[in-house]
This record gives structure tokens, sequence and C-alpha cells, in this order.
């Protein structure tokens, strides 16, 4: 059986248990909505256009947020690779901010940038950053020396060596820092839109819990796991799995 | 003197003692030469060929091309490693070109990679990754690579001893051909006794713990050399003979290692 017939069926049965469990113990809407509640608050907003609105604001910030942070995470990893001291002292702390979710910064980064756009963004920059900066430096540093002494040897050296072999050489760590620098940000996002103001989905969903409208809670929930699977894999593990076998870091395909 | 060795000497110092990988290397190469460097493992002759090549700096003594001295790697030395080197994210083409692509157009230096490509018999797969091509392919396109930036001396650092050995004895063949052909001074390290009398004019027998030159033997058997069996296996049978004493100290020494941790 082809696994996405496995995935279908398996996801079928789990609906089906739900809608089942809800209906028949009577469980109230507001405690458990059941999948057809969800399914009908769903095509509500997306008939009304407040989720498109909505997915569409949180894309925007994502997207902003993320490229931003891997810029910033790419030159940061860069440094850290190459400057010793750089790597003792702000290697240090990266990996110590690395340990302290980025949603610990919303109540600081309000006072900074106000209940707006610009502190959630801040956030998901600041989630994606330090991941990146993490997976940039190991790339670097892990650059097999073969290479190195190979260009050397074809005269290749000082900042023609980094940009035509060290940097491409890496690329395979770049593409993993850049698939965790995602889920990062995508979570702090989602968090930092809960805490903070909208449009986007983790405002509506905060705002349909303030109402007791649990079908559409669940519902967002739903969107954000769903978008979160899609992009990583029909994205990013597609990108990964062909750089790898490109690099011949996998044999197997 | 083309390629001119002199007093070279390597210690490698690490925490608790410096240990001595070369001691006094003199050895003077013509241009045109084929020699190889025969030595068991921890003799230094990889390290020795890493400091003709620039990577490795000599404790004392120096190293004169055309009466120059090497101080860093330079495009006069191409290097083919054991490991084919090649870069994974350019095709076979474009690493070809790499060691060109400052002194040339593009076009010129497309022209020139395919050039050398045939002579390793691969203009069928200048647009394939090198992830596409088996190791024998892959370590043709390096020595293609180093030769493409036409180098004064050819460093190959035990080159085929990650093949099988079919495709060995085909790129024995085949490197012969292009030596025949170009006439490339060719500085060829191996452990392998019959690669070495198989390919070389000379060969040099290195005595390990320190790094020595036990002895400077030129190959006298006409080539192609598989017409010549009988010279082959004698000669074979006198470099074992030298080396026997040296493999012996190996395997003590590794012994006694093994006993002491």
């Amino acid at each position: 059986m082809r696994p996405t017939i496995k995935r279908i069926i398996f996801f079928a049965i789990i609906i089906l248990v739900w809608q089942g469990i809800v209906r028949m113990l009577g469980i109230s809407a507001s405690l458990m909505p059941a999948p057809t509640d969800v399914f009908e608050a769903l095509a509500q907003g997306f008939a009304d256009k407040t989720l498109i609105y909505d997915i569409l604001a949180s894309f925007r910030r994502l997207a902003i947020g993320l490229v931003i942070a891997i810029v910033l995470g790419v030159g940061l990893g860069i440094l850290l690779a190459k400057n010793k001291t750089a790597d003792e002292t702000l290697g240090t702390l990266i990996l110590a901010l690395q340990s302290v979710p980025s949603i610990v910064w919303l109540p600081i980064a309000i006072m900074w940038f106000g209940l707006n756009e610009k502190a959630v963004t801040f956030i998901v920059i600041l989630g994606g950053t330090l991941v990146m900066t993490i997976n940039m430096r190991i790339g670097i540093k892990n650059v097999s020396p073969l290479y190195i002494k190979a260009a050397q040897t074809m005269g290749s050296r000082g900042l023609d060596l980094f940009a035509k072999v060290i940097f491409p050489a890496s690329v395979p760590y770049a593409v993993t820092g850049a698939r965790l620098a995602w889920a990062f940000a995508w979570r702090a996002l989602m968090a930092g839109e809960i805490l903070s103001t909208g449009p986007g989905l983790g405002y509506t969903l905060k705002y349909a819990s303030d109402f007791g409208n649990m079908k559409l809670v669940i519902g967002i929930m739903i969107i954000i796991g769903v978008i979160g699977t899609i992009m990583d894999i029909v994205f990013f593990q597609r990108v990964e799995k062909n750089v790898l076998r490109r690099w011949g870091l996998e044999t197997n395909s | 003197m083309f390629l001119k060795i002199q007093d070279v000497n390597k210690q490698f110092v690490n925490q608790k003692e410096a240990s001595t990988v070369l001691s006094d290397i003199n050895l003077e190469i013509n241009e045109g030469e084929f020699v190889s460097i025969l030595g068991p493992s921890g003799c230094g002759k990889s390290t020795l060929l890493s400091i003709v090549a620039g990577l490795t700096k000599p404790t004392s003594g120096e190293i004169l091309l055309n009466g120059q001295q090497i101080t860093k790697p330079g495009k006069d030395r191409g290097m083919v490693f054991q490991q084919a080197a090649l870069f994974p994210w350019m095709t076979v083409e474009e690493n070809v070109m790499f060691p060109l692509r400052k002194e040339m157009k593009k076009k010129e230096a497309r022209e020139v990679a395919h050039q050398f490509l045939q002579k390793v018999q691969l203009s069928n797969y200048t647009k394939h990754s090198p992830h596409e091509l088996s190791g024998g392919m892959q370590q043709r396109v390096a020595i293609a690579r180093a030769l493409s930036m036409n180098p004064k001396v050819l460093l190959m650092d035990e080159p085929f001893g990650a093949l099988d050995e079919q495709t060995r004895s085909r790129l024995h063949h085949e490197l012969e051909k292009i030596w025949l052909e170009t006439k490339k001074t060719i500085l060829f390290v191996t452990h392998s006794i019959s690669e070495s009398i198989k390919l070389s004019d000379r060969i040099i027998v290195m005595g390990t713990r320190p790094g020595v030159i036990l002895e400077d033997i030129k190959v006298q058997i006409p080539r192609p050399r598989a017409n010549h069996p009988q010279m082959t296996a004698k000669l074979e049978e006198k470099i074992m003979g030298l080396l026997q004493t040296e493999i012996d100290k190996v395997v003590k020494e590794e012994l006694a290692y093994a006993a002491n941790n």
C-alpha cells in the first residue's frame, strides 16, 4: 500500500473516532467540538475571507522575519567560525540565548517597539537567527580540509578560497539551518501573535478563545499544523535531500 | 637540477614529545622523470609530498623548483590526492575549469577543460555531477584538473589507493600513456611495490621512524613493463627485502604500543 493511502486511512479513522466519541458522550461544543463543527467554522472563516487574511498576514511577518534571520544567521555564523575570539565570547552568548525560548522576549519587545507587528517580527527574527547562526558556524567549521588543500594547490586563497570553496561546501548545513530557523520562527510567530496583536492566525485563535468559540480554536490549530507540515515536507525536506545527494553526503536516494 | 629537495627535516610536536617524521631528506629529480616514493605507512612519504606541494612547511631545509624556493602552494605543482576532492557543487567541466578561471576567458577555459577531459576519456561526462561518477572516473577528472593548469610537476599522493584492482590497473595504463604524451615530471607516492615498478623511472625507497631515504633505484626495465615479468619480479624481490626490516619495525612498534595501552 502506498504511504499516501495509509495516511488518508489513518486520518479518516481519527476523525471518525473523534466524531463518534463527541457525539455519543454528548460533549458540549465549548469543551470539545466535533470535526463537523470544526469544519463548519473553517468553511465560514474561509468564506468570509477572515482566515485567508489571517494566513497572509502571518506569512508576511514570517517571511520578513525569516529572511532577516537567515541573512543575520549566515553572517554571524561565518564570523564565529572564522574568528576565535568572537567564537569564545559571542558564541557562548548565542548558545546561552538559544536556550531561552524566544517568546520570553515578548514583554521587553513590546516595551521597545509597542504592541504591534514590529514586536512580533522581532521575536520571529530572534527565533530564527540563533539556530541559523549555530548551523552556519558548524557548516563552515566542518568543510573538509581536503577541499581546502585541493583549492590551495590550484592557486586559490583568501577571499577567493572562501567564496568559491568554503562557503559552497557549507551549503548542506546552511539548508538544515534554514529548515530549523523556519520551524523555530513559525512557533515564535504563533506564540507572539497569541500574546500580542493581529491580524494573524495566532491573534484570531486568541480572539476565538476569548469568545468561547472552540470550533474556530481547533480549526486554526489544524491550519497551523497543516501549514507547518506542508512547508517542512514539501519544501524543506525536498531541498535538503537534493542538496545532500548532490554534495555526496547521502549515498542512497 | 629541476626539482631539488635539500636537507629537509620535519618534526611534529604534540603535547608530550616531538617526533621526527623526516630526517635529512636529499633528493634531486630531473625534468620529465617519473619518480615513485615508496615506503611503509608512517614513513613520512605523504608529508614529503605535502611539503613539495607547499601545503606543509618543513622544520628545516628547502625545496627548489627551477632554482626557486617553494614557500606556498602554487599552480606550478598540480596535486592529485587519494580522494578525488572534486567540488560536488560543480559539474565535471566546472571542476576542471576551476584552476583556469582567473587567467582565461570562460570559453577558452572550457576548451582547455574539454581537451584534458578527452585525454582521460571522459569527454562524454562534462555536464555530469561528480557524485554520478564512479571512483575511478572521479580520480581521472582529478588528474585532468591537475594537468589542465599545465603544472611543471604533477604530485600524486597514493592516487589509486582507494580503487579496486581492475580500475587501478586501467588507470596505471592511462597514467603511463599521459606521461609519455606530456612528458610531465611526476612525483608519485605509493606503498605498493608493484605499482612503483610498473610506472616509474626511479623508485625512492623510504624507511620509517624517522623517515629516511634507504635507496634510490633506477628502473631499467623497458616499457611497457607488463612484457617483462621476470625482470619485474626480480626487482620486486629486491625491494621487498629492503622493506622487510622496515615493515617488521612498524609491526613491532605497533604491538608495543598496543601492549602499553
